[in-house]
């Protein structure tokens, strides 16, 4: 059976987090080039301000925001492979913890919530664990801000509200978030599943890379409806008025109890940081 | 047209900024975030002093990311200054006289700066490599043990806002 060392995992989730906080994903970088070319402005100067940015953060290796975030990781392990030499929590703990030293990065954790003493050195992590076929690990490290974390929301809908439930929760969302979360935005959503399910879904579509609608045409049709009716706000880029409020809307959905519609939005800032690894 | 202004902030200048304009800070700004402002308020609630002056001061909304070697400050940006309106009011009845944050503020904030012709600066949000460069100096004034929620006394230069809510209580954000 395959192996992968703890330590091998601990090296990657720290050169993760860095790479992370310090580059914007491609995909990003260019939908905000094409949104520039539709603005004027202050819109089309805070864009370029964006754009400026991600190059100094790149060069200088500095962190592009400076609430490098709480590190969300997503683990999908083969089940034909086996980790050894260690605990895996620890292992990526002392990644993230390897990375934010190293990197410079903030370190924005407190360890109990209502007590809030920082705990110096950004862990723990969040941990999503999945096993998958196959007999790789793939690790997808996604320091999330709470500019925008604290824009999310859930809510157990009747099923008799319908797609218009949806929509208008979205819309309510996204207009709530309004400058705070700083647009343009990417909304994850998660339609369907259990109250829990719901939000992990609508966190696992901010990682989908921008331009890959829904594969299933009635909901790729209502991504593309809300990022329409998002961007008719005129919110614009950091809510100081414009075209581009959004740069996408990701739905992902499951099957439903016959008494529920859990809907949740979990918004991401314009960096929406994530970077993966294949071990 | 860039505005460019200098700390500290005189009524008449603060009189003259309209929302939506694009200004330039430069001079002296005290850093503040959550942690901070609720030990700042436990000494106003206990009648002790507080660590700077307020009376005059700007404060920003913000908590650095580390410095790296040979550089004064890390990356730097304003985070969401709604979480600071339960504590704004009271620090702009003491004097305060201006906040650089981002995005909304409440309507008891709005109402504060207008009865004490106040001001509330905003940035962009996520583009604290760019704005780290206006930063020039950095002293630790309080709460050395809050980490990045300290509060810090930053001389800046240039420094890159917009009026969010100017002192008649016109706000940038307020949509048709």
């Amino acid at each position: 059976m395959r192996e992968v060392n703890v330590e091998q995992i601990r090296d990657v989730v720290a050169q993760l987090c860095i790479k992370a906080c310090v580059e914007v994903p491609c995909d990003i970088r260019s939908c905000m080039e094409n949104a520039l070319e539709k603005e004027s402005g202050i819109a089309r100067e805070i864009l370029q301000d964006m754009l400026k940015n991600q190059d100094i953060a790149k060069t200088d290796r500095l962190p592009i925001c400076q609430d490098t975030g709480m590190v969300m990781v997503f683990l999908d392990v083969g089940q034909d492979m086996r980790i050894v030499g260690g605990d895996v929590e620890d292992a990526i703990n002392a990644g993230v913890r390897k990375g934010y030293e190293e990197g410079y990065l903030r370190k924005s954790v407190v360890g109990d919530p209502i007590r809030r003493t920082n705990t110096g050195d950004n862990t723990p992590a969040i941990i999503h664990y999945q096993i998958v076929p196959g007999d790789r690990l793939h690790i997808t490290v996604s320091p999330k801000g709470f500019g925008s974390e604290n824009m999310s929301r859930l809510k157990m809908f009747v099923p008799g509200v319908g797609i218009d439930g949806v929509r208008d929760f979205v819309m309510e969302t996204v207009k709530l978030a309004d400058s705070n979360a700083c647009p343009p935005i990417i909304v994850g959503v998660g339609v369907g599943g259990s109250f829990d399910k719901s939000a992990l879904m609508a966190k696992r579509a901010l990682l989908r890379p921008l331009g890959q609608p829904h594969p299933d045409p009635y909901w790729a049709g209502i991504e593309a409806e809300l990022l329409e009716r998002i961007n008719a706000t005129g919110i614009g880029p950091s809510g100081l008025g414009g075209k581009t409020t959004a740069m996408a809307v990701h739905i992902n959905t499951f099957a439903t109890h016959i008494a529920g519609l859990p809907v949740a939005v979990n918004i991401g800032c314009h960096v929406n940081r994530h970077e993966e690894a294949v071990l | 047209m860039i505005k460019e202004i200098f700390t500290p902030l005189t009524d008449e200048v603060i009189s003259g900024l309209t929302c939506g304009q694009m200004v330039h800070i430069t001079g002296e700004i005290y850093t503040a975030r959550d942690a901070a402002h609720i030990r700042m308020m436990e000494l106003i609630n206990s009648g002790k002093p507080l660590p700077f002056d307020v009376n005059g001061a700007i404060v920003f909304y913000a908590g650095p990311s580390p410095a790296p070697d040979g550089a004064v400050i890390g990356s730097i940006g304003p985070t969401t200054a709604g979480r600071m309106d339960l504590h704004s009011p009271k620090l702009i009845e003491c004097g305060l006289k201006a906040m650089v944050g981002k995005g909304l503020r409440s309507d008891a904030v709005r109402q504060a700066i207008v009865v004490h012709n106040g001001i509330y600066f905003a940035g962009a949000g996520g583009v604290a490599a760019l704005m780290s460069k206006s930063i020039k100096a950095v002293e630790l004034v309080a709460f050395e043990d809050l980490g990045t929620e300290a509060i810090r006394k930053l001389t800046v230069e240039k420094f890159p806002v917009i009026v969010a809510i100017d002192s008649k209580g016109c706000c940038v954000y307020d949509r048709a």
